[in-house]
Parts: C-alpha cells; sequence; structure tokens
C-alpha cells in the first residue's frame, strides 16, 4: 500500500481528476448558456391548442415541466405536467404567457397560415390575417391573398421609419443641439456682463432654426402619415380582431409553413439584427447594438489609460527606486489593491472624479450648462477611469515580473556600448518585457469586462439617447452616458417589467459578453505570441 | 681551513652582492614612485591605461590592493589568475561597470588618455564608448543582426542609413562576420550559434570605433574552433584597438598576449611580457600558476 502512495501514481490521478472537474464546470456553464442562447433566435412552430371547455390558444411553446406537488409517486396520484406558451397579443390579452395543464388539451394542430408578426409596440402578435386596407379600401382579404403584400410591403415600411429617425434624431436633433449651444451662449454672456447686441444676435440664431424646426416637423407629418396610410386587421386565434398600421410591423413569417433553409435563413437574419439593432419595448425586444458598443469603447478607453500608468508606475518601482522597505511597502500596497471590492472603487470614483474633479472641470469649462452637470455627473470617461484603477495592480504586477525578467547581461551590454540608463529601458529593456506587459493587459481587460457593479454608479444606464461618438464636434463624447453588456444582463434579468419575455435575452446577451472577451484576449494573445517569437528565439 | 676560509669570504662576498642589489633596488623603487609603491611598475611602451595605487572595497571586503599597471597601446594584455582574484573586478574599472554595484568604492587613479576617469565630472558615457566591452556570455539584444551593430551608432545619434549601411558592413568585416550573415542582416541575432553571437558582440563593440577593448572571458563559453576564430581576430583586432583580455585558458594567454598580468587575491603579483611571465618568471608564485601546480 504504502508503494502505492510513493509511487505518486494517485497524485497524478487527483490532479487530472481535478482538471477535469473544473473543465466540465466551465464546459457546462458554457453549453447552458448557448442552448438557451443560441436557441432564441430558431423560429420555432406556432401550436394551436383545443382546450377541453372548446377555448382555442395559440403560440410558441416555450416550456414544459412536470405540476409540483403532485409527485406521481403513489399509486392513487399521477404526474402531473404543465405547457407554457407564449401566446404574444399582449395588446388583447394583457399579458406574454400563459400556463395550461397537459389534462386540459383536448387537441393542438400547427395552422399552416399562423402568423408571427413583431412589432414596434405591444410585442409580438399571433394570428391570422383577415385583410389588409388602404386609406380604409380593401386591398386584399384572407390569409393567401394577403400574405404577398404584407411580404412586400414591410420593406418599404422599413426603409420610411428610417427615414423618420433619421430626420429625427439627425436633423431635427441637430437643430436641437444648435439652439442649445445658442442659449448656452446666451447665458455664458449673461454670466460675463450681458451684452445685449450680443445676446439679441444669439435670439435671433435661435428663431432660424426655430423656423427650420417647423419645416421639419412639415416633412415628419407627411412621413407619418404615409406610414399610418394602410392598416392591416388581424384575427386572433379566439376570433379576436386588431387593426394596427402596417408599419408597425418589423418582422412577420410562417413558422408552419417555412422551409428548414428558410429557418435557418431567418435564424441568421435574427441573430443579425440583435447584434446591429438598437433595443426596443424596456431593452426586452430588439438588439443590444449600444451596449456593444458602450463596452468596447469602455475597454478601448481603459486600457489606453491603464497601460501607460501601470507600465510607468511598475519601471519605476523595478529599475529607478532604491530598493528598501519603502519600496517592499509599496509593491505590498499595490498587491493589496487588486483585492479591494469593486463597488469600494465605484464609490471612491463617484466621490473623487465626478463630485471632485467633474465638478471642478464644470466650474471652468461648462458655467453655462451648469446647473445641469456636464462632467459632473456620470460618463464614460469616469466609468472607464474607474475600471482603470481596478485594475492598474494586475498591470503593475505583470510589468515587473517582465522587467526582472530581462537579464543582467543585456542590460550591461547596452550600457557598456555608452548608452544612457533611460536608453538602456526604452530601447533594450521595454520590448523585451512587452510580452510580460501584454499578458498583464489582457488580464486587466478580462477583469474590467466583466465587472457592473462600479459602472452602475459611474455612468451606465439602462437606455442611453444617443452613442458616445457621432458625427458632430468634437465627435468623441467622453462625458455621456453609456450602455453596458454586463448591466444589460442585470436589467433584461432582473429589473425588466416582462421578465418571461426578457428571459431568454439573458440568456443571449450573456453569450455575446464571453464571446466579446474571447475576442479581445484572442487578439491579444496573438499580438502576444508573435512578440514572443520575436523576442525569444534562439538556437544555443 | 683554508676551505672554510673561501668559503667563508664567498658567503661574505655572495652577501654583499645581495646588499647592494636590494639597496638599487630601494633607490630605484623610490626614485620612481614617492607614494611608496610596495613593487615597480613595469613600464610599457607608450601607455593607454594608467593604474596608480588603485584600492577597491565591496563594502567592507577588500578586492583590489595597490594596483599599478600600465596598458601599452595596440597590444593585446592579458590578466591571468585563478578564479576570484579580482581580474574581472580590475578589468571593469576601466569602463566604470563597477559603478552599477552598490556596495563598490574605488580608491585610487585610473587615467585613460591622461583623464582620470574616476572624476565625478566626466561623461560616462563617452567613456564607455571609448573603451569598449565583450563580455563573457555573450549577449546580442533580441534585435535583428543589423540593429544589434548599428545600436552603438544610434545612441550616437546617427541615423542616416547611408551612414549605417557603411558601419555595419565594417564592423561586421573587422569581427570577421561578414561573409557568413551578408545576406541576412534583418535576421534575429539570436538565431546564430555560439561563436558567431560572440563575434556579433565584438562587431558591436567595434562599431562605435573605441580605443580600448576590453573582453571578460570571450572564448570560455564557446568550442574550440570558435575559439580559435576569436583568438585570431583579438590577433587582427590589436592592430587598431588595444586589448586588455581576461583569461582563465593559459594557453590562450600565451597565443595572444603581448603583456600579461599575473594576479593573486586581489594583488597584482607579476606583470612582464608574454615570453617572460610563461618562460622565466620572476616570482615562485608565477611559475607554480603558470606550471598549473596550483590554480
Amino acid at each position: 500500500m504504502n508503494k502505492f502512495w510513493k509511487s505518486g501514481d494517485p497524485f497524478v490521478w487527483l490532479t487530472g481528476v481535478a482538471l477535469m472537474f473544473s473543465l466540465l464546470m466551465i464546459a457546462g456553464l458554457l453549453w447552458l448558456i448557448m442552448a438557451k442562447g443560441l436557441g432564441f433566435f430558431w423560429p420555432t412552430g406556432v401550436t394551436e391548442f383545443e382546450l377541453n371547455n372548446g377555448t382555442k390558444v395559440m403560440g410558441e411553446i416555450t416550456a414544459h415541466e412536470q405540476i409540483k406537488g403532485i409527485s406521481g409517486k403513489s399509486d392513487t396520484e399521477e404526474a402531473k405536467y404543465r405547457t407554457q406558451l407564449k401566446i404574444g397579443n399582449r395588446d388583447i390579452y394583457g399579458l406574454d404567457f400563459r400556463w395550461i395543464d397537459d389534462d386540459d388539451i383536448e387537441s393542438d394542430s400547427m395552422p399552416k397560415y399562423a402568423v408571427v408578426m413583431e412589432r414596434r409596440e405591444w410585442g409580438n402578435f399571433y394570428g391570422f390575417i383577415k385583410e389588409i386596407t388602404d386609406n380604409g379600401v380593401a386591398v386584399c382579404q384572407g390569409n393567401e391573398e394577403c400574405w404577398p403584400v404584407l411580404d412586400e410591403n414591410i420593406p418599404i415600411y422599413a426603409g420610411i421609419a428610417k427615414e423618420i429617425r433619421k430626420i429625427e434624431k439627425g436633423d431635427i436633433g441637430g437643430i436641437n443641439r444648435q439652439i442649445e449651444n445658442y442659449r448656452l451662449k446666451i447665458r455664458g454672456v449673461e454670466l460675463e456682463g450681458g451684452d445685449q447686441s450680443k445676446i439679441k444676435d444669439y435670439e435671433e440664431k435661435i428663431s432660424l432654426e426655430e423656423a427650420k424646426y417647423k419645416e421639419k416637423e412639415k416633412e415628419l407629418e407627411v412621413l407619418y402619415n404615409e406610414f399610418n396610410k394602410e392598416k392591416i386587421v388581424m384575427l386572433s386565434v379566439d376570433g379576436r380582431e386588431k387593426e394596427m398600421a402596417l408599419g408597425n410591423v418589423v418582422l412577420a413569417f410562417r413558422p408552419n409553413s417555412m422551409s428548414w433553409i428558410q429557418k435557418a435563413g431567418l435564424y441568421f437574419h435574427r441573430m443579425w439584427v440583435f447584434v446591429s439593432d438598437d433595443p426596443r419595448e424596456a431593452n426586452t425586444e430588439g438588439g443590444v447594438f449600444p451596449a456593444i458598443f458602450g463596452t468596447i469603447m469602455m475597454v478601448l478607453i481603459m486600457s489606453i489609460v491603464v497601460l501607460p500608468f501601470g507600465v510607468l508606475a511598475a519601471l519605476y518601482l523595478r529599475e529607478y527606486a532604491k530598493q528598501g522597505t519603502m519600496v517592499r511597502i509599496v509593491r505590498i500596497c499595490v498587491n493589496n489593491l487588486a483585492g479591494v471590492p469593486s463597488i469600494v472603487f465605484g464609490v471612491f470614483a463617484v466621490g473623487f472624479f465626478i463630485y471632485g474633479i467633474g465638478a471642478s472641470i464644470d466650474s471652468f469649462f461648462f458655467a453655462e450648462s451648469l446647473p445641469n452637470p456636464t462632467f459632473g455627473t456620470g460618463g464614460i470617461l469616469w466609468a472607464s477611469l474607474t475600471l482603470a484603477l481596478l485594475t492598474v495592480p494586475v498591470v503593475i504586477v505583470a510589468t515587473e515580473e517582465g522587467l526582472a525578467a530581462v537579464s543582467k547581461e543585456i542590460r550591461h551590454g547596452s550600457l557598456a556600448l555608452g548608452a544612457t540608463k533611460f536608453e538602456t529601458t526604452w530601447k533594450i529593456v521595454i520590448p523585451s518585457a512587452m510580452p510580460a506587459i501584454l499578458t498583464g493587459l489582457i488580464l486587466a481587460i478580462a477583469r474590467a469586462t466583466g465587472e457592473v457593479a462600479p459602472l452602475m454608479i459611474t455612468g451606465v444606464v439602462k437606455l442611453a439617447p444617443q452613442l458616445p461618438v457621432d458625427g458632430y464636434f468634437p465627435y468623441v463624447h467622453l462625458e455621456r452616458k453609456f450602455m453596458h453588456l454586463g448591466f444589460h444582463i442585470y436589467d433584461v434579468g432582473f429589473q425588466s417589467p416582462n421578465v418571461e419575455a426578457a428571459k431568454p435575452m439573458v440568456f443571449t446577451t450573456a453569450l455575446l459578453l464571453i464571446l466579446i472577451v474571447i475576442v479581445l484576449n484572442l487578439t491579444a494573445i496573438i499580438i502576444r505570441n508573435r512578440l514572443k517569437k520575436k523576442y525569444t528565439t534562439s538556437a544555443v | 681551513m683554508e676551505v672554510g676560509n673561501k668559503v667563508g669570504t664567498q658567503n661574505v662576498k655572495q652577501i654583499r652582492e645581495m646588499e647592494m642589489e636590494k639597496k638599487i633596488e630601494s633607490d630605484i623603487t623610490e626614485s620612481i614612485d614617492n607614494k611608496k609603491a610596495p613593487y615597480a611598475k613595469f613600464e610599457v611602451p607608450d601607455p593607454v591605461v594608467e593604474v596608480n595605487d588603485l584600492n577597491l572595497y565591496y563594502g567592507s571586503k577588500q578586492a583590489l590592493k595597490n594596483i599599478y599597471m600600465d596598458i601599452p597601446k595596440n597590444k593585446a594584455t592579458a590578466f591571468i589568475g585563478p578564479s576570484g582574484c579580482g581580474k574581472s573586478t580590475l578589468l571593469r574599472c576601466f569602463n566604470r561597470l563597477n559603478d552599477l554595484v552598490d556596495s563598490c568604492k574605488v580608491e585610487g587613479e585610473i587615467l585613460i588618455d591622461g583623464e582620470d576617469i574616476q572624476d565625478p565630472a566626466i561623461d560616462i558615457t563617452e567613456l564607455r564608448k571609448n573603451v569598449g566591452m565583450v563580455f563573457q556570455k555573450s549577449n546580442p539584444f533580441p534585435k535583428s543582426i543589423y540593429e544589434n551593430v548599428a545600436y552603438g551608432a544610434r545612441i550616437a545619434g546617427e541615423n542616416k542609413k547611408s551612414v549605417l549601411d557603411g558601419l555595419v558592413e565594417k564592423s561586421l568585416k573587422g569581427a570577421a562576420l561578414w561573409d557568413e550573415v551578408c545576406d541576412r542582416l534583418d535576421e534575429s541575432a539570436l538565431g546564430m550559434s555560439g561563436g558567431q553571437m560572440q563575434r556579433l558582440c565584438i562587431a558591436r563593440a567595434i562599431a562605435v570605433e573605441p580605443e580600448v577593448l576590453l573582453m571578460d572571458e570571450p572564448c570560455s563559453a564557446l568550442d574550440p574552433i570558435a575559439t580559435g576564430k576569436i583568438e585570431d581576430l583579438i590577433t587582427q583586432l590589436k592592430e587598431t584597438y588595444t586589448i586588455v583580455i581576461v583569461t582563465h585558458n593559459m594557453q590562450q594567454a600565451s597565443r595572444v598576449s603581448d603583456y600579461t598580468a599575473f594576479m593573486y587575491l586581489g594583488e597584482l603579483i607579476e606583470y612582464d611580457n608574454t615570453e617572460t611571465i610563461f618562460l622565466n618568471p620572476a616570482k615562485k608564485q608565477t611559475e607554480d600558476y603558470v606550471s598549473g601546480k596550483f590554480g
């Protein structure tokens, strides 16, 4: 028995089992997220159920489970099951989802003409087409006739909706911005002394802009009329009618009569819409593009800030500071900083960055818009700085390791050629330590992308009206609030008014976040490997 | 009685001769050095480096004791001695690389071209450009071959490609490496054999056109063929540069150098022409060492 333990075999098995266990946990988590997340986009068939009491319900089957409390273990009790249906039509029924006991089901079928409609308001609609009217006059009747008309018109109305959005956000947005600009200038003049002629000047300009606004309003009216011109009347499965503007339809399809290839096409289309579109319906529908943009932009700003600070700090600690008790204490403090809970960093950032520095910036540069804060409130800049503070210990430690690994001989070789210590550090030591520095950056990015708590109080919002980058000077607006994928998961999963509808979105967004982290890490790893090859090949 | 007398008179004569020699010696010593050197400094033609009363301490431990020596121009001088005798320490004094050791304290005078290099007012980077060094373990930078050789020139501010090209070619030819690498100058310097890397380090050192070239056991990590190549190189290089080489290999010292200094426990025991040291050393310690009886 002793021989068995001495040989080391049990420890080989132990380490193997531990590794297997860890891998299984990770794989299990990823599989769960993928299964629930990727399945979200697949167009499942619409089932129509006829119940024992004669009523009909129709919708997508979303869950099937055993009813708790009835165990089915004894002879007298049978296990009972129930089905969850997404019945949509919130404007008619009042709720999206409904549970039906399997016992109550008389029969079920998959009607060929059942239409699933994604709408701009009120969520999905499941039903049949009754008729399409143009200014009150019926253009077509019934499912077969109306389907091609519907299909044709959806892209046209999507175009009109885009036009409307462009005028609203772009032109009218620009006009509003100009008016706001002039108002701020007036306030600025007032603060300086009140030169009446200048104020009159600006007021004139404002009225010019308001005239432009009226014009655009007229244009919008025309577009809206066109948008509401054609109406579609839908029939729900129990015979109720619902009339809505044709432009209200974002996407419509008949899953029960689609081929496998068509379904796959729709699947990828919906996936694409998910990553490229703006959210709708309080984040329970639509896409998450602003959140993706906000997350990546924040990570980029954080990297730009953390890399120089971390590297320079590590450089001083390792190369220039006199090694003694003081340096050791500083190093211990830096290492401990990595263990501070992230919410503490958030609170510190609110006090120091937002109320301290932000308020000062406001009083110096943006006094005209006070009491509305510009930088004195959360924004993408402060959020990125908070995360940079959070991850700087990681970068410092990794860089120090890299610097220590550069051999003394190389440094002496450079000094012996007449280089100063600075030249040696800049031209030889830092390039050699680059792989380690990038490792630090990878770890920093991985940690920062997953943090949500400090962001919630330093600039992330549920719905941001604009992206931090747009076409107006200064193009990058660091004071704007932004959306973040991690926060989006929390918001969609736990703050949503319609939890059932939002549940699948949680998994999809989580999957997306994991994918983004993997992509960012892989990029950094590839860069690091290239550098490693360049700096450490040796034939000897 | 006659025999005893003859012996007696012979003894007395010998004793008198010895006494006279000693007096002459002490006269010479006193006249050469009024610093009361323990021995006479060996005269060399055209000295470039002059060391006067050098004492070096690592903390409280004295590593070099009362060193007096001159290094002759355009010749190869070898430092030999057992491990720990201070040869490398003395070598590193010449380009003040010992400054990097915090606990090191140097007392005494080292003159290079008449200037005291211990003077805190001198520009240390200029000194190191003038006194190049090749290390025991070859240390090419993790850059391309071209960039390695051009490094010194770039530090000095030269960035014109045409000038650097010429310099790189000249230095690589001077280090007998040009033919082997002329077609792969942009490849990493780390992908060469040991001997090639050491010759690259030599090329890199002579690219800054120093006056003195210090070599700290340059062949100890190399195979005999590569060693032979570098020894040939030293024989060529000493026509242009003053070479000081520290070596453990006495055959190498006898092959390559013109003057040899034997050191032991931080003291300069004997310093003379190489022939004299190896064939006819004055001190018994030297003789024991070069014939392999110790060390």
